[in-house]
Protein backbone atom coordinates (compact mmCIF):
# COMPACT_ATOMS: atom_id res chain seq x y z
CA UNK A 1 0.00 0.00 0.00
CA UNK A 2 3.18 2.32 0.87
CA UNK A 3 4.42 1.41 -2.27
CA UNK A 4 1.71 2.38 -4.31
CA UNK A 5 1.19 5.79 -2.39
CA UNK A 6 4.76 6.99 -2.87
CA UNK A 7 4.31 5.60 -6.38
CA UNK A 8 1.57 7.84 -6.75
CA UNK A 9 3.49 10.73 -4.89
CA UNK A 10 6.67 10.10 -7.40
CA UNK A 11 4.62 10.30 -10.52
CA UNK A 12 3.05 13.64 -10.26
CA UNK A 13 1.42 13.78 -13.78
CA UNK A 14 -2.13 14.89 -13.01
CA UNK A 15 -5.23 12.46 -14.24
CA UNK A 16 -7.01 15.22 -15.58
CA UNK A 17 -5.41 18.34 -16.99
CA UNK A 18 -7.65 21.89 -16.48
CA UNK A 19 -10.46 21.66 -19.03
CA UNK A 20 -10.62 17.82 -18.56
CA UNK A 21 -13.23 15.85 -17.23
CA UNK A 22 -12.59 14.29 -14.57
CA UNK A 23 -11.32 10.15 -14.41
CA UNK A 24 -11.16 7.76 -11.62
CA UNK A 25 -7.32 7.64 -9.92
CA UNK A 26 -4.60 5.76 -11.69
CA UNK A 27 -0.81 5.34 -11.60
CA UNK A 28 0.54 7.18 -14.77
CA UNK A 29 3.18 4.98 -16.80
CA UNK A 30 5.34 4.60 -20.42
CA UNK A 31 4.44 0.85 -19.81
CA UNK A 32 0.18 2.46 -19.86
CA UNK A 33 1.51 3.67 -23.27
CA UNK A 34 1.11 -0.53 -24.65
CA UNK A 35 4.29 -0.26 -26.61
CA UNK A 36 7.60 0.03 -26.44
CA UNK A 37 9.14 3.25 -27.91
CA UNK A 38 11.06 3.09 -31.37
CA UNK A 39 15.38 3.78 -31.19
CA UNK A 40 16.71 6.41 -32.54
CA UNK A 41 14.83 9.42 -33.80
CA UNK A 42 14.30 8.40 -37.68
CA UNK A 43 10.41 7.55 -36.71
CA UNK A 44 10.37 11.12 -34.70
CA UNK A 45 11.93 12.79 -37.90
CA UNK A 46 9.59 11.01 -40.58
CA UNK A 47 6.55 11.75 -38.21
CA UNK A 48 7.58 15.71 -38.26
CA UNK A 49 8.42 15.73 -35.23
CA UNK A 50 6.23 16.67 -32.00
CA UNK A 51 4.12 19.45 -33.98
CA UNK A 52 3.85 16.89 -36.83
CA UNK A 53 2.58 14.53 -34.41
CA UNK A 54 -0.11 16.79 -33.26
CA UNK A 55 -1.47 17.39 -36.48
CA UNK A 56 -2.06 13.89 -36.98
CA UNK A 57 -3.22 13.34 -33.85
CA UNK A 58 -5.76 16.44 -34.41
CA UNK A 59 -6.63 14.89 -37.95
CA UNK A 60 -7.12 11.44 -36.76
CA UNK A 61 -9.63 12.79 -33.73
CA UNK A 62 -11.29 15.10 -35.81
CA UNK A 63 -11.85 12.86 -38.22
CA UNK A 64 -13.20 9.82 -35.71
CA UNK A 65 -15.62 12.23 -33.73
CA UNK A 66 -17.70 12.98 -37.28
CA UNK A 67 -17.22 9.98 -38.79
CA UNK A 68 -20.92 7.87 -39.51
CA UNK A 69 -18.90 4.32 -38.83
CA UNK A 70 -17.63 4.85 -34.87
CA UNK A 71 -18.44 8.75 -34.67
CA UNK A 72 -20.85 7.72 -31.81
CA UNK A 73 -18.19 5.36 -30.08
CA UNK A 74 -16.38 8.84 -29.19
CA UNK A 75 -19.23 11.58 -28.87
CA UNK A 76 -19.30 11.01 -25.28
CA UNK A 77 -15.96 11.01 -24.67
CA UNK A 78 -13.77 13.99 -23.78
CA UNK A 79 -11.61 15.15 -26.92
CA UNK A 80 -9.28 17.74 -24.94
CA UNK A 81 -8.01 14.57 -22.88
CA UNK A 82 -8.44 12.02 -25.72
CA UNK A 83 -6.32 14.04 -27.89
CA UNK A 84 -3.65 15.21 -25.13
CA UNK A 85 -3.20 11.81 -24.37
CA UNK A 86 -2.99 10.35 -27.81
CA UNK A 87 -0.45 13.02 -28.54
CA UNK A 88 1.21 12.10 -25.55
CA UNK A 89 1.09 8.08 -26.51
CA UNK A 90 2.23 8.49 -30.08
CA UNK A 91 4.93 11.27 -28.97
CA UNK A 92 6.38 8.41 -26.80
CA UNK A 93 5.99 5.78 -29.14
CA UNK A 94 7.94 7.47 -31.79
CA UNK A 95 10.50 8.19 -29.61
CA UNK A 96 9.65 11.91 -29.47
CA UNK A 97 10.60 13.20 -26.34
CA UNK A 98 7.49 12.74 -24.44
CA UNK A 99 6.03 10.45 -21.52
CA UNK A 100 2.51 9.24 -21.46
CA UNK A 101 0.28 9.70 -18.25
CA UNK A 102 -2.25 8.24 -19.54
CA UNK A 103 -4.61 4.63 -18.80
CA UNK A 104 -3.21 1.28 -20.34
CA UNK A 105 -5.02 0.35 -23.25
CA UNK A 106 -7.68 -2.40 -21.40
CA UNK A 107 -9.07 0.51 -19.00
CA UNK A 108 -9.26 3.20 -21.61
CA UNK A 109 -11.59 0.47 -24.16
CA UNK A 110 -13.34 -0.90 -20.85
CA UNK A 111 -16.71 -1.24 -21.66
CA UNK A 112 -16.97 0.47 -25.03
CA UNK A 113 -17.77 -2.43 -27.30
CA UNK A 114 -15.18 -1.46 -30.07
CA UNK A 115 -15.27 -4.45 -32.62
CA UNK A 116 -12.53 -5.22 -35.10
CA UNK A 117 -14.75 -3.23 -37.66
CA UNK A 118 -14.11 -0.11 -35.80
CA UNK A 119 -10.87 -0.71 -35.06
CA UNK A 120 -9.72 -1.07 -39.29
CA UNK A 121 -11.79 2.11 -39.06
CA UNK A 122 -10.03 3.61 -37.11
CA UNK A 123 -6.65 2.38 -38.43
CA UNK A 124 -7.98 4.14 -42.08
CA UNK A 125 -8.83 7.74 -40.28
CA UNK A 126 -5.28 7.48 -38.72
CA UNK A 127 -4.09 6.76 -42.22
CA UNK A 128 -5.86 9.56 -43.73
CA UNK A 129 -4.16 11.67 -41.06
CA UNK A 130 -0.58 10.30 -41.81
CA UNK A 131 -1.43 11.06 -45.43
CA UNK A 132 -2.57 14.38 -44.93
CA UNK A 133 0.81 15.29 -43.01
CA UNK A 134 2.53 13.43 -46.02
CA UNK A 135 4.34 10.96 -43.61
CA UNK A 136 6.58 8.36 -45.49
CA UNK A 137 4.15 5.33 -46.34
CA UNK A 138 6.70 2.96 -45.11
CA UNK A 139 7.11 4.91 -41.69
CA UNK A 140 2.99 4.91 -41.41
CA UNK A 141 2.91 1.14 -41.37
CA UNK A 142 5.87 1.19 -39.20
CA UNK A 143 4.16 2.98 -36.61
CA UNK A 144 1.18 0.78 -37.17
CA UNK A 145 3.36 -2.42 -36.17
CA UNK A 146 3.44 -0.82 -33.22
CA UNK A 147 -0.57 -0.17 -32.56
CA UNK A 148 -1.47 -3.42 -34.17
CA UNK A 149 -0.63 -6.07 -31.37
CA UNK A 150 -2.69 -3.36 -29.12
CA UNK A 151 -6.07 -4.90 -30.54
CA UNK A 152 -6.45 -7.23 -28.14
CA UNK A 153 -6.26 -4.61 -25.01
CA UNK A 154 -8.87 -2.49 -27.54
CA UNK A 155 -11.70 -5.11 -29.31
CA UNK A 156 -14.48 -6.70 -27.51
CA UNK A 157 -13.83 -5.16 -24.11
CA UNK B 1 -13.87 -40.92 -52.13
CA UNK B 2 -13.56 -37.81 -53.73
CA UNK B 3 -17.07 -36.06 -53.81
CA UNK B 4 -18.49 -37.77 -50.76
CA UNK B 5 -15.68 -36.61 -48.46
CA UNK B 6 -15.49 -32.96 -49.75
CA UNK B 7 -18.85 -31.80 -48.79
CA UNK B 8 -18.59 -33.90 -45.68
CA UNK B 9 -15.94 -31.60 -44.98
CA UNK B 10 -17.39 -28.32 -46.66
CA UNK B 11 -20.10 -29.20 -43.92
CA UNK B 12 -17.71 -29.62 -40.90
CA UNK B 13 -16.43 -26.22 -41.97
CA UNK B 14 -19.87 -24.63 -42.37
CA UNK B 15 -21.06 -25.95 -38.65
CA UNK B 16 -17.89 -24.62 -36.83
CA UNK B 17 -18.29 -20.74 -36.62
CA UNK B 18 -22.16 -21.20 -36.98
CA UNK B 19 -22.19 -20.99 -33.44
CA UNK B 20 -20.28 -18.22 -32.26
CA UNK B 21 -21.51 -14.65 -32.00
CA UNK B 22 -25.04 -15.17 -32.88
CA UNK B 23 -26.63 -12.69 -30.62
CA UNK B 24 -24.91 -9.32 -31.83
CA UNK B 25 -26.41 -8.20 -35.47
CA UNK B 26 -24.24 -8.01 -38.87
CA UNK B 27 -22.32 -5.73 -39.49
CA UNK B 28 -20.59 -6.18 -43.30
CA UNK B 29 -17.68 -4.33 -44.51
CA UNK B 30 -14.74 -3.43 -42.75
CA UNK B 31 -12.15 -5.36 -43.66
CA UNK B 32 -8.65 -3.12 -44.09
CA UNK B 33 -7.57 -2.39 -48.00
CA UNK B 34 -5.92 -5.01 -50.08
CA UNK B 35 -6.16 -7.27 -46.98
CA UNK B 36 -8.64 -9.91 -48.83
CA UNK B 37 -5.85 -10.30 -51.42
CA UNK B 38 -7.52 -10.85 -54.91
CA UNK B 39 -8.59 -13.77 -56.56
CA UNK B 40 -6.25 -16.73 -57.32
CA UNK B 41 -7.02 -19.04 -60.70
CA UNK B 42 -9.03 -21.50 -58.93
CA UNK B 43 -11.34 -19.15 -56.66
CA UNK B 44 -9.55 -19.07 -53.26
CA UNK B 45 -8.61 -15.54 -51.76
CA UNK B 46 -5.05 -14.96 -52.18
CA UNK B 47 -2.53 -14.37 -54.64
CA UNK B 48 -2.47 -14.81 -58.53
CA UNK B 49 -0.92 -18.66 -58.02
CA UNK B 50 -1.90 -19.61 -54.51
CA UNK B 51 -4.05 -19.26 -51.97
CA UNK B 52 -3.56 -17.19 -48.87
CA UNK B 53 -4.80 -17.66 -45.29
CA UNK B 54 -7.06 -14.75 -45.82
CA UNK B 55 -11.43 -14.89 -46.19
CA UNK B 56 -12.74 -13.67 -49.42
CA UNK B 57 -14.70 -10.38 -49.41
CA UNK B 58 -14.47 -7.23 -47.02
CA UNK B 59 -16.19 -8.56 -43.88
CA UNK B 60 -14.72 -8.98 -40.22
CA UNK B 61 -15.56 -11.18 -38.33
CA UNK B 62 -19.16 -9.53 -37.11
CA UNK B 63 -20.24 -9.76 -40.81
CA UNK B 64 -20.70 -11.67 -44.36
CA UNK B 65 -18.70 -10.75 -47.91
CA UNK B 66 -18.69 -11.03 -51.02
CA UNK B 67 -16.69 -11.46 -53.80
CA UNK B 68 -16.58 -12.01 -57.44
CA UNK B 69 -13.62 -12.12 -60.19
CA UNK B 70 -12.48 -12.17 -63.94
CA UNK B 71 -9.03 -13.34 -65.30
CA UNK B 72 -7.71 -13.80 -68.32
CA UNK B 73 -4.11 -15.12 -69.06
CA UNK B 74 -2.71 -14.69 -72.44
CA UNK B 75 0.59 -16.51 -72.67
CA UNK B 76 2.78 -17.55 -76.03
CA UNK B 77 0.37 -20.31 -77.58
CA UNK B 78 -3.01 -20.32 -75.34
CA UNK B 79 -5.91 -18.28 -74.14
CA UNK B 80 -7.05 -18.75 -70.14
CA UNK B 81 -10.48 -16.86 -68.78
CA UNK B 82 -11.46 -17.81 -65.38
CA UNK B 83 -14.78 -16.20 -63.60
CA UNK B 84 -16.03 -16.99 -60.11
CA UNK B 85 -17.58 -15.42 -56.77
CA UNK B 86 -16.76 -15.99 -53.55
CA UNK B 87 -18.68 -15.50 -50.05
CA UNK B 88 -16.99 -14.42 -46.90
CA UNK B 89 -18.42 -15.83 -43.41
CA UNK B 90 -17.26 -13.56 -40.52
CA UNK B 91 -14.07 -13.31 -41.84
CA UNK B 92 -13.27 -17.23 -40.88
CA UNK B 93 -15.09 -19.35 -43.72
CA UNK B 94 -14.75 -19.18 -47.92
CA UNK B 95 -16.95 -20.54 -50.18
CA UNK B 96 -16.08 -20.26 -53.94
CA UNK B 97 -17.16 -21.08 -57.11
CA UNK B 98 -14.94 -20.71 -60.38
CA UNK B 99 -15.49 -21.60 -63.94
CA UNK B 100 -12.00 -22.05 -66.16
CA UNK B 101 -11.32 -22.26 -69.85
CA UNK B 102 -7.98 -22.96 -71.42
CA UNK B 103 -7.91 -22.66 -75.37
CA UNK B 104 -5.45 -24.35 -77.27
CA UNK B 105 -5.65 -21.91 -80.27
CA UNK B 106 -3.44 -23.92 -82.93
CA UNK B 107 -1.96 -26.10 -80.63
CA UNK B 108 -4.96 -27.75 -80.28
CA UNK B 109 -4.71 -28.72 -84.22
CA UNK B 110 -1.42 -30.17 -83.81
CA UNK B 111 -2.54 -32.30 -80.61
CA UNK B 112 -5.00 -33.81 -83.00
CA UNK B 113 -7.92 -32.03 -81.33
CA UNK B 114 -8.80 -29.26 -83.75
CA UNK B 115 -7.98 -25.85 -83.92
CA UNK B 116 -9.52 -23.87 -80.89
CA UNK B 117 -10.28 -26.99 -78.77
CA UNK B 118 -11.11 -25.72 -75.34
CA UNK B 119 -10.77 -27.68 -71.90
CA UNK B 120 -13.13 -26.29 -68.77
CA UNK B 121 -13.15 -27.28 -65.59
CA UNK B 122 -15.25 -26.25 -62.19
CA UNK B 123 -13.79 -25.89 -59.04
CA UNK B 124 -15.88 -25.41 -55.75
CA UNK B 125 -13.79 -24.75 -52.97
CA UNK B 126 -13.77 -23.95 -48.63
CA UNK B 127 -11.23 -22.41 -46.87
CA UNK B 128 -11.43 -22.25 -43.35
CA UNK B 129 -8.97 -19.86 -41.39
CA UNK B 130 -8.27 -21.96 -38.44
CA UNK B 131 -5.84 -19.63 -36.80
CA UNK B 132 -4.30 -16.29 -36.30
CA UNK B 133 -4.50 -13.23 -37.88
CA UNK B 134 -2.66 -11.77 -41.41
CA UNK B 135 -2.15 -8.71 -39.69
CA UNK B 136 -3.33 -7.90 -35.38
CA UNK B 137 -2.24 -11.77 -33.86
CA UNK B 138 0.99 -12.93 -33.19
CA UNK B 139 -0.15 -15.82 -34.64
CA UNK B 140 -0.17 -15.37 -38.16
CA UNK B 141 -3.13 -16.56 -40.60
CA UNK B 142 -3.56 -20.33 -40.53
CA UNK B 143 -6.11 -21.75 -43.00
CA UNK B 144 -6.80 -25.31 -44.13
CA UNK B 145 -8.89 -25.92 -47.82
CA UNK B 146 -10.31 -28.11 -50.13
CA UNK B 147 -10.95 -27.59 -53.75
CA UNK B 148 -13.42 -29.94 -55.93
CA UNK B 149 -12.21 -30.23 -59.39
CA UNK B 150 -14.65 -31.29 -62.14
CA UNK B 151 -12.95 -31.48 -66.08
CA UNK B 152 -15.70 -31.09 -68.93
CA UNK B 153 -13.66 -33.53 -71.60
CA UNK B 154 -13.04 -36.45 -69.53
CA UNK B 155 -12.75 -38.55 -72.32
CA UNK B 156 -10.00 -36.13 -74.14
CA UNK B 157 -8.09 -35.86 -70.80
CA UNK B 158 -8.24 -40.00 -70.25
CA UNK B 159 -7.21 -40.15 -74.09
CA UNK B 160 -4.14 -37.81 -72.84
CA UNK B 161 -3.05 -40.06 -70.28
CA UNK B 162 -5.52 -38.79 -67.03
CA UNK B 163 -6.25 -41.38 -64.47
CA UNK B 164 -10.13 -39.29 -63.50
CA UNK B 165 -11.62 -36.30 -65.13
CA UNK B 166 -12.21 -34.80 -61.22
CA UNK B 167 -10.18 -34.51 -58.16
CA UNK B 168 -9.94 -32.87 -54.79
CA UNK B 169 -7.07 -30.75 -53.69
CA UNK B 170 -6.15 -30.42 -50.21
CA UNK B 171 -4.18 -27.46 -48.73
CA UNK B 172 -3.10 -25.60 -46.12
CA UNK B 173 -1.30 -21.89 -46.27
CA UNK B 174 -0.01 -19.68 -43.74
CA UNK B 175 0.21 -15.97 -44.21
CA UNK B 176 1.46 -12.96 -42.39
CA UNK B 177 1.88 -9.32 -42.97
CA UNK B 178 5.00 -7.86 -41.78
CA UNK B 179 3.62 -4.08 -41.17
CA UNK B 180 6.86 -2.91 -39.54
CA UNK B 181 8.48 -3.80 -43.54
CA UNK B 182 5.57 -3.26 -45.10
CA UNK B 183 5.79 -7.02 -46.63
CA UNK B 184 3.41 -10.10 -46.72
CA UNK B 185 4.87 -13.57 -47.12
CA UNK B 186 2.71 -16.51 -47.54
CA UNK B 187 3.32 -20.14 -47.85
CA UNK B 188 0.87 -23.24 -48.85
CA UNK B 189 1.50 -26.74 -49.26
CA UNK B 190 -0.86 -28.49 -51.62
CA UNK B 191 -1.79 -32.52 -51.61
CA UNK B 192 -3.23 -32.86 -55.79
CA UNK B 193 -3.29 -34.68 -58.15
CA UNK B 194 -4.43 -32.42 -60.82
CA UNK B 195 -2.44 -31.82 -63.96
CA UNK B 196 -2.05 -27.97 -65.09
CA UNK B 197 -4.55 -27.66 -62.11
CA UNK B 198 -7.15 -29.92 -62.81
CA UNK B 199 -8.24 -28.40 -67.03
CA UNK B 200 -5.90 -31.47 -68.41
CA UNK B 201 -7.63 -34.36 -65.82
CA UNK B 202 -6.02 -35.96 -62.79
CA UNK B 203 -3.31 -38.56 -62.56
CA UNK B 204 -1.23 -39.77 -65.58
CA UNK B 205 0.66 -42.39 -66.82
CA UNK B 206 3.29 -42.02 -64.82
CA UNK B 207 2.33 -40.83 -61.47
CA UNK B 208 -1.32 -41.98 -60.04
CA UNK B 209 -1.23 -40.92 -56.55
CA UNK B 210 -1.45 -37.84 -54.46
CA UNK B 211 1.74 -35.48 -54.51
CA UNK B 212 2.85 -32.37 -52.06
CA UNK B 213 3.66 -29.31 -53.95
CA UNK B 214 4.55 -25.90 -52.45
CA UNK B 215 3.32 -22.12 -53.69
CA UNK B 216 4.64 -19.48 -51.93
CA UNK B 217 3.97 -15.37 -52.58
CA UNK B 218 5.51 -12.36 -51.51
CA UNK B 219 4.75 -8.88 -51.97
CA UNK B 220 5.60 -5.67 -50.97
CA UNK B 221 3.02 -2.92 -49.77
CA UNK B 222 4.59 0.51 -51.70
CA UNK B 223 1.31 2.96 -51.16
CA UNK B 224 -1.88 2.84 -49.45
CA UNK B 225 -3.38 1.16 -52.77
CA UNK B 226 -0.52 -0.26 -54.55
CA UNK B 227 1.46 -3.72 -54.01
CA UNK B 228 4.14 -5.43 -55.81
CA UNK B 229 5.81 -8.84 -55.49
CA UNK B 230 6.22 -12.38 -57.00
CA UNK B 231 4.74 -15.46 -56.52
CA UNK B 232 5.98 -19.46 -57.39
CA UNK B 233 4.00 -22.71 -57.54
CA UNK B 234 5.42 -26.09 -57.80
CA UNK B 235 3.75 -28.52 -59.65
CA UNK B 236 3.11 -32.46 -60.38
CA UNK B 237 4.40 -33.97 -63.27
CA UNK B 238 2.21 -37.33 -63.91
CA UNK B 239 1.58 -37.37 -67.91
CA UNK B 240 3.96 -39.10 -69.81
CA UNK B 241 3.07 -37.12 -73.26
CA UNK B 242 2.68 -33.44 -71.73
CA UNK B 243 5.54 -32.15 -69.53
CA UNK B 244 4.83 -29.66 -67.02
CA UNK B 245 7.27 -26.98 -64.88
CA UNK B 246 6.78 -25.11 -61.74
CA UNK B 247 4.79 -21.85 -62.56
CA UNK B 248 6.24 -18.72 -61.64
CA UNK B 249 4.76 -14.42 -61.80
CA UNK B 250 5.60 -10.99 -60.73
CA UNK B 251 2.69 -8.81 -60.23
CA UNK B 252 1.13 -5.61 -59.11
CA UNK B 253 -2.10 -5.37 -57.32
CA UNK B 254 -3.57 -1.58 -57.36
CA UNK B 255 -6.60 -0.85 -55.53
CA UNK B 256 -8.90 0.86 -57.95
CA UNK B 257 -11.36 1.90 -54.97
CA UNK B 258 -12.20 0.05 -51.49
CA UNK B 259 -14.07 -2.61 -54.04
CA UNK B 260 -12.44 -2.89 -57.47
CA UNK B 261 -8.66 -4.71 -57.31
CA UNK B 262 -6.46 -5.00 -60.04
CA UNK B 263 -3.81 -7.27 -60.71
CA UNK B 264 -1.06 -7.22 -63.55
CA UNK B 265 1.01 -9.95 -63.62
CA UNK B 266 4.09 -11.62 -65.89
CA UNK B 267 3.64 -15.37 -65.86
CA UNK B 268 6.14 -17.94 -66.46
CA UNK B 269 4.10 -21.11 -66.85
CA UNK B 270 6.34 -23.50 -68.66
CA UNK B 271 5.43 -26.08 -71.02
CA UNK B 272 1.68 -26.64 -70.89
CA UNK B 273 -0.20 -29.63 -73.23
CA UNK B 274 3.68 -30.46 -74.84
CA UNK B 275 4.59 -26.66 -75.78
CA UNK B 276 7.27 -24.78 -73.92
CA UNK B 277 7.77 -21.56 -72.97
CA UNK B 278 4.44 -20.68 -72.00
CA UNK B 279 5.09 -16.92 -71.07
CA UNK B 280 2.54 -13.88 -70.64
CA UNK B 281 0.26 -11.58 -69.14
CA UNK B 282 -2.42 -12.25 -66.42
CA UNK B 283 -4.34 -10.04 -66.02
CA UNK B 284 -7.30 -9.94 -63.58
CA UNK B 285 -9.94 -7.51 -61.84
CA UNK B 286 -12.17 -8.08 -58.60
CA UNK B 287 -14.85 -6.97 -56.99
CA UNK B 288 -15.36 -7.44 -53.31
CA UNK B 289 -18.22 -6.25 -50.61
Amino acid sequence: MSLILSLLLLQAAPHAMPGEATVDPYVASNANAGATPFTGDAMARAFHGQEGIGRVVDGMVTRAYADPVIGEIFTSHDKIRLKRTLVEQFCYILNAGCSYSGRDMASSHKDLGVQRKDMNRLVELLQQAMREEKIDFQAQNRFLSKLAPMHHDVVGQ
Amino acid sequence: MTRFSFFALAALTLALPAGQAMAKPLRNGGKLLLTNGISSLEGAAGGGLTPWAVIAGNETDEGFGLSAHGTIVEVKDYDYQSAGVAIGIRDRLELSYTHQDFNTNEIGAALGLGKDYAFSQDIVGAKLRVAGDLVYDALPAIALGVQYKKNGQGDVVRALGARDDEGVDYYASVSRLFLSRSILLSATARLTKANQMGLLGFGGDKNGDYGVEFEGSAAWQLSRGLAIGGEFRSKPNNLGIAREDDWFDAFAALSLSRHLTATVAYADLGSIATVKGQRGVFLSLQAAF
